[in-house]
């Protein structure tokens, strides 16, 4: 059974079709980097495979069920998000934020369970956070709340995880980290993972295949060796760029041209 | 601290100003009457004079137990459309949903001229719900809020709302305009027993099913998304405490007018001490809000005695400065 499969994906923002015909199909224990260049559709092909918008055409199943027939906590039982969004305004502690994980399992005036909080605290070793438990949530860095933020979601105890932009706003050494912790979430906790990235290189190194939009449909979709080549990025980005093999991670490496040193 | 243990405490602390503030909102007044005497007129009233029995009972007790259930409710509602609009700064006043929920019983009352109280509280239900879809959708420009222009509409709608209930009343009455002015402003001195028990039911009911929605309301601060994808419903959920938030403010609107500032106030003391999980935050909310307007009544019909001040000129006058502290410290 596929973890995930959607077909004849349509969807618009008033007259703005921003996805336009997507098929797509993640096979359990796969990890996939959805990239493509702003405005291609990536965040919001994302919010489409979990259920977040509807599509006005086509459909999402979930391990073989239709996303349209399951309820809100039934599919969060089986997919997770982390979205881009996040507030720090009010001050939850870390760990409360964790714990919000469980509320697929809980219902209205039902009180978390020892297994609950058993399941945050080892959410929060995982992604190496056990230490900021007590602190508020707007006081981390931008890579910590990042792993709040996941470690929320691996206490939804789901086989599919869906991440837009994970490592945006952060610096490289945070960024390598970040997907380090992702890569191990699909190896030693055989996650399904589909992530939504705008860089090519690091998309590249850490995910097995990538699939790159373009105004809404799938330009190209395979391993990373096949899909990311000079004339793709040359058709999909429109800029000319240098593909060669990084020597340490045996992926295709992009390196941008600029007429400075030319 | 676990939860339950932590609500629990709250609540037993919390309990004790409350018990305090009743009994001594009793006894004073323009006849003060002895701490024990007020005790005794509950638990043995052979043992007080029939005009103690009298005043502790019928004249006061409705507008201490009116007081205790507008603060509790106002509150709650205050909570609601914090969650539901990620502002800090969101309270029915505010917002002008109770100048909305003034606007129908006005027209209820003096243009459609709906009988009963019980009836009449439902324009007023109108009111606050119109008001507060305008407000949320005014305010959302692409999916996203924007908490300024939320405030800023706020604003305008009470200006417009407020010059439509003068104009209406106007219109439809010549006389009396004192008695609506005193109500627009937020007064408590002519409760019955009906509405007692109207608005008390109606907080009743509301606050148990906006805790029912505490843990999504935890996610929802979050964002919508989020919440979604952490198991919520959102539109549900937003639905179902729009409605009972809007049906507390109304129904103390409409019984005892245009309260100010609580709803701001007493969730924003309770966040700082206790945090700002719901399962918490609505119950100790309820409290110190019932004890925080019940204190201000007290003061309000005491400090000028024999005259009374309209309750709401008090909660502004705390109010409005603490809005201002709170805006500043946002930016």
């Amino acid at each position: 059974m596929n973890a995930i499969e959607a077909t004849g994906l349509m969807f618009r923002y008033r007259d703005d079709w921003v996805i336009s015909g997507v098929d797509l199909t993640v096979k359990n224990d796969e990890s996939i980097a959805v990239i493509g260049p702003n405005g291609s559709g990536k965040s919001t092909l994302l919010k489409l495979l979990a259920g977040i918008v509807a599509p006005e055409e086509g459909r999402v199943s979930i391990e073989g069920v239709p996303i349209k027939t399951l309820g809100r906590k039934a599919l969060s039982r089986r997919m997770a998000l982390v979205s881009q969004e996040g507030s720090g305004q009010f001050p939850f502690t870390v760990a409360d934020v964790v714990l919000m994980g469980r509320a697929p399992y809980l219902s209205g005036f039902q009180m978390e369970r020892q297994g609950d909080h058993e399941r945050a605290r080892r959410a929060m070793e995982t992604t190496d956070i056990a230490d900021l438990a007590d602190r508020p949530i707007g006081m981390l860095s931008g890579g910590e709340r990042q792993r709040a933020f996941i470690a929320r979601a691996l206490c939804q105890d789901t086989p599919i995880l869906l991440l837009d932009e994970p490592t945006a706003f952060l610096d490289i050494a945070h960024q390598v980290s970040l997907l380090c912790l992702i890569r191990r979430l699909h190896t030693s906790h055989h996650k399904t993972i589909v992530s939504v990235t705008h860089d090519i290189n690091l998309a590249a190194s850490f995910f097995d295949r990538i699939v790159i939009l373009s105004d809404g449909r799938v330009s190209a979709d395979g391993r990373p060796e096949e899909v990311i080549t000079e004339d793709t990025i040359k058709r999909v980005y429109g800029t000319t760029v240098l593909v060669d093999t990084n020597p340490v991670t045996s992926r295709p490496r992009v390196t941008l041209m600029t007429d400075t040193g030319r | 601290m676990r939860y339950g243990a932590k609500i629990g405490l709250s609540v037993l602390v919390l309990s004790v100003p409350a018990v305090a503030a009743v009994v001594i909102s009793l006894a004073v007044g323009t006849a003060p009457i002895g701490l024990m005497d007020v005790v005794r007129a509950f638990f043995s009233p052979d043992r007080v004079s029939p005009e103690v029995m009298m005043i502790v009972r019928d004249l006061r007790l409705p507008r201490v137990l009116m007081a205790l259930a507008a603060g509790g409710a106002l509150s709650v509602s205050g909570v609601v459309f914090q969650a539901i609009l990620k502002n800090p700064l969101a309270d029915p006043f505010i917002l002008g949903v109770s100048s909305g929920a003034a606007l129908g019983t006005v027209i209820g009352a003096l243009v459609i001229r709906v009988p009963s109280y019980v009836v009449g509280a439902l324009p007023a239900f109108v009111g606050a719900l119109t008001t507060i879809l305008i407000v949320f959708y005014v305010a959302r420009i692409k999916e996203r809020l924007y908490p300024n222009t939320m405030l800023l509409v706020g604003v305008i709608i009470n200006a417009f709302f407020s010059a439509a209930i003068m104009a209406i009343v106007s219109l439809f009455r010549s006389n009396g305009l004192q008695g609506i002015f005193f109500w627009l402003m937020g007064d408590l001195s002519l409760v019955s027993m009906t509405e007692v028990a109207v608005v008390s039911s109606v907080f009743l009911a509301g606050s148990i099913v906006v805790f029912y929605y505490a843990r999504p309301m935890n996610l929802l601060l979050f964002g919508e998304e989020s919440a979604a994808s952490g198991g919520v419903d959102v539109e549900r959920t937003k639905r179902v405490l729009f409605v009972a938030a809007s049906f507390m403010t109304a129904a103390v609107v409409s019984a005892a007018g245009v309260i100010g500032f609580v709803g701001l106030i007493i969730p924003h003391m309770i966040r700082m001490v206790l945090g700002p999980d719901h399962r918490v935050l609505i119950p100790a909310s309820i409290l110190l809000g019932g004890t925080f307007l019940l204190l201000s009544d007290t003061v309000a019909r005491t400090v000028v005695s024999p005259m009374e001040l309209p309750v709401g000129v008090l909660t502004a006058l705390l109010g409005a400065p603490f809005f201002v502290y709170l805006l500043r410290r946002q930016m």
